[in-house]
Order: structure tokens, then sequence, then C-alpha cells
């Protein structure tokens, strides 16, 4: 099998986001800012809350149905904006969908080295949708 | 023509995808197109090409026998009484909207029944969730049996003398179950009510008498059944389409036209509006000689074979769930154990070979199953067990790759 392909989008971190995903589960407060939105052409699904102090991210929690790039890209967007304020978490969302077009980025600017990894789904236009989703609901949440 | 030598005929098959020669197992999403389609289409617009039922030149009363020509095939395929009964489209998405909103809208009040079941398509439960919502009529559902069958006793439950229509697929394109539409007809009929058939999955792989039936409504897709996008087909019984009205209007489609009002032209353009799909009937008119040379009962016991080959070497791996009943179309719907189906598509796509993954336009099934995605694979004329080999030995490579990560 030509793994070596495969190996560029399946890359050990991502699958260590995907099976232990950070920052899963639900705030139970009615406080949080939340979101659900989904991947209409796939079904994928995701959940999303924010507890916000001021203008900092002060928590996140995810949960959702999808894939291994989607869920695992939630969880390492949930851990980049963690502590951020929201013009750098919308900046950050920029830059992610800058890397998914394929374009050279600074990758330092994440601040989330495993973010690094999910670079290999630019070669995989198909699934592209699927590592943005989580990032179009954080700027969904923020924006409101 | 010999179903061995078919494949040949299909040009786009005989490429390599990542490397690796095409698996194509997604013709119930589209299926591929052979020579003769598509050189029926290069050939019309080469020489043939010009407006339809209109002009007097030459070139226009070509493109009208051809055009006129494919509704006679279609006609004589699905054993139609008349071409008055043959409404070209774009397809069955579009024929069903014409029948919910034509018939629908006008013949369905406050307190009356449309019955579906939960097995359909999208395309046949948005219409009538709309028509539902816009008469203040109820939208019932046939109940579905464990193994994704519908029993007729059940659907005699349903369908009360309340219900004015009854709108069921003839195959699941998610279970490939085969439902006794016959029987449903015969019930929905007892109620004095019409019945519409979603063929899009049956046309392409079985043979489909319309009379035998007795169904109203019967709605298919060319593209499914080897011929182009953007064309299909609305099957109406004349007494019905006759009392309809038009739900587009313009050219094409009028008689006389004065400053205040208009008249229709007869079945079937009335239905028509706007310059038809010309070169999309030739090239279905060309995919219905093509599949009537091999014979429709050759293309159903070609597929039977194969299904029943895929399902028994998709039981070697005992993570794979399979959906759907044992009786069952050229279609298995599975999922494997831990791996998402994008995630299980897309090491299938760096093995050449494409399935289908997702909630496949039917969500209420997809809840009714429980899952929010399934991996699909589809099978046609042109696939032999030799794509069934390389299919399963991608999803044991699936299962490995998933489990070493």
């Amino acid at each position: 099998m030509s793994n070596v392909n495969l190996d560029t989008l399946y890359r050990q971190v991502i699958m260590d986001h995907y099976k232990h995903p950070r920052n899963k589960g639900k705030f139970e407060d009615d406080e949080s800012l939340t979101i659900e939105m989904n991947n209409p052409t796939c079904g994928d699904r995701i959940f999303l809350q924010f507890q916000l102090a001021g203008d900092i991210v002060e928590d996140v929690k995810f949960t959702g149905d999808g894939c291994s790039i989607s869920l695992a890209s939630a969880s390492m967007m949930t851990q980049a904006v963690k502590g951020k304020t929201i013009s750098e978490a919308l900046a950050m969302s920029e830059l992610f969908s800058d890397m998914m077009l394929g374009k050279d980025v600074d990758m330092d600017k994440f601040g989330l080295e495993d973010i690094e990894a999910l670079q290999g789904v630019s070669n995989f236009p198909a699934r592209i949708k699927c590592a943005t989703l989580a990032w179009k609901a954080m700027e969904r949440v923020v924006e409101e | 023509m010999d179903i061995q030598s078919v494949r040949a005929e299909f040009p786009i098959l005989n490429q390599d995808v990542n490397g690796h020669p095409l698996v194509y197992l997604d013709s119930s999403a589209t299926s591929q197109k052979p020579v003769a389609v598509i050189e029926a289409i290069d050939e019309y617009y080469r020489l043939h090409n010009s407006n339809v039922h209109r002009g007097v030149h030459t070139l226009g009363s070509r493109a009208t026998d051809l055009y006129e020509g494919a509704r006679e095939k279609v006609r004589n395929f699905i054993n139609a009484n008349s071409t008055k009964e043959i409404i070209f489209n774009r397809g069955t998405t579009t024929a069903i909207n014409i029948v919910a909103q034509s018939y629908g809208l006008t013949h369905v009040k406050k307190g009356d029944e449309i019955v579906i079941t939960q097995m359909e398509h999208h395309s046949n439960i948005i219409p009538w969730q709309q028509v539902a919502k816009r008469t203040g009529a109820t939208l019932k559902f046939i109940p579905l049996q464990p193994d994704g069958t519908i029993k007729v006793e059940d659907a005699r439950e349903t369908i009360t003398n309340k219900t004015k229509i009854v709108a069921i697929t003839h195959v699941s394109n998610v279970l490939g179950t085969i439902n006794p539409v016959k029987e449903i007809t015969k019930i929905a009929h007892e109620n004095e009510a019409v019945i519409l058939i979603d063929g899009a999955q049956a046309v392409p792989h079985m043979q489909v008498d319309v009379r035998d039936i007795n169904c109203d409504f019967y709605a298919f897709s060319g593209h499914k059944m080897l011929g182009p996008t953007g064309i299909g087909v609305l099957y109406g019984k004349e007494a019905l389409l006759e009392e309809m009205e038009p739900v587009e209007f313009g050219g094409e489609m009028i008689d006389f036209v004065e400053l205040y009002d208009s008249t229709w032209k007869e079945l079937p353009a009335k239905f028509e509006g706007g310059t038809p799909i010309i070169a999309g009937a030739v090239g279905l008119g060309a995919a219905i000689d093509f599949l009537s040379d091999i014979g429709m009962d050759k293309v159903l016991e070609h597929e039977k074979k194969l299904v029943k080959y895929t399902l028994e070497q998709m039981r070697t791996i005992d993570e794979i769930t399979i959906f759907g009943p044992e009786q069952r179309a050229g279609l298995v719907t599975f999922n494997l154990d831990g791996v998402h189906s994008h995630d299980l598509s897309t090491v299938l796509d760096t093995e050449g070979i494409a399935i289908r993954a997702g909630h496949h336009c039917a969500q209420p099934l997809m809840k009714w199953l429980d899952v929010t995605s399934t991996a699909r694979a589809s099978m046609y004329i042109y696939n032999n067990e030799d794509d069934i080999d390389r299919f399963v030995a991608g999803l044991k490579k699936t299962k490995e790759y998933f489990g070493d990560v």
C-alpha cells in the first residue's frame, strides 16, 4: 500500500488527538457561548462552547461526530485558542485557512506545534472542509 | 452484448487513479458512460444540433426526430402506454417536485395524509414535507423492519382513506431494499390515493414495467443508467397529467399566447417549458439501447451475483457492520468499526478505489440506523469480482492502517 502518501494525511499526532481529544465535553452552566455547526455535505457535526472573560477565551469545550481529521482539528483548535484574545483567535483561523490553501504560513503563530500536522490535509481537497469545520464554528461563536 | 465484454465499452475505467487501476464502486451516485452514449451526444452536436418543434429547416426536423425518438425509447423501456406519459426533465428530484407542486398542492387539503417511508432519499421527503406544511396535511411514515425492509401489512395499516398521496422508493439507495411497489400501489388505490414511485435506483438495474406496477407516477434519472447528467423522466398516467397544470411557463409549452392569457400545448409538451434537454435525451436514448442490447434480466442477474459475492467477501472481516436486507440490489452500505467512513473512503481512494461516504442524502434513515455516516459500495454492469477483491483488500488494509496508527 502506498502508505507514504497516506502518512502525510494521517500523522501520528492527528490520530492522537482523534483518539484522545483535548477539551472534550460540555459546560454545565447556561452562560457559555455555544454553537452547533455541521458540514451538510458529509454530516460531520460539532458542538462548541466558549467561556469568555472580557475578550479573553478563558475556557472552551467541544463534542462532535466526525472523521479523524475533523475531530483532531477541533481538539487542536480548542487547545490553540484557549487563553488567547478573540482577535488572536480569529487571526489564527485565518492562518489556518491559508494553510489549507497550501500557502506557506508561519507555524509559530499558532503557538501549538501539533497543528502543523494538519498541513498535509491541503493535499486532499475533499478533506479540507473536514479540517476547517471547527475553525469556522469558532469564528461564528466569537463573532456573536 | 456479452456482459463480460461490457467493461471495455467504458473508457473512463481504463485509467490509473493515485497509481492504481481505477475501481469504480459509486454507481448509485452516478454511473459511468459507455462509448455509445458519449458518441451519440458528440454526433448530435456535430451533425444535428438545432432547436426542436420549431422552424422548418432540415436540422430542426432531425433534432426533433431524435428528441421524440428518445421519448419513444423511454416509453418502450418502461412499457408506458403512450409517449404523452413521458415527461423529460432534469432528473428524479425535478420529476418528484413537479408532482408535489402540480398535483400535491392542488389535491391535498388540511386533514389529508401523505404517506412515505423512512428509507426515502431527501428528494422524496422534502417535497412532501413542503406540501404537508402548505396544505396542513399530515406526513406519515410506513415503519421499517429491523433488516430495513417494509411489510405490506404495515403499509396497509399506514395508508388510510385520508391518504391522498403515497410516495415510496422502488429501491433504497442506502439499504438496497427492493420494495413491494406493486402491492403498495394496490393498497394506495384501494384507498383512492395516487402513488408516486422513486425509481432512481431501480430503472438502471432491473426491468421496470409501469403498467404492471400500475403506479400513477414514476420518476427516474438518466445519469444513473449510463446516460448523461441533466436528463430525467417523469412517467404519469395520461388522465392524471391531463388534469394537472404545468409548473413552469414559457416557450415550447404554449399553444396560443395572448396578452392576458395563454393555452397549453398537449401532453407531454405542456410540462416541458423552455428549450428541452435535447442532447441529454439523445444520450439517454443511446443508454437505453445499450442496456436493452445486454438485456435487463442479464443486468439484474449480474448484479445479484456480484452483490452476493461482495457480501460473502466482506463478511470475512469481523469489524464490518453491514446494513440492509439479504435480498438486495447491487449495493452494500456498511461501517468499519472505529474508522469513520470519510477516513475509510480516503484510504481506499489512495488505492484507486472509489466508494461513497457520508449520509447518502438520507439523514432520517441514518438516524434510524443510529449512525451519523456510512460507507457504500455500489456496483453496475461494468464491475467484476476483481473489483470486489481489490475493494475487500482495501478494507483489510484500512483496518490494519487504523489499527496501527
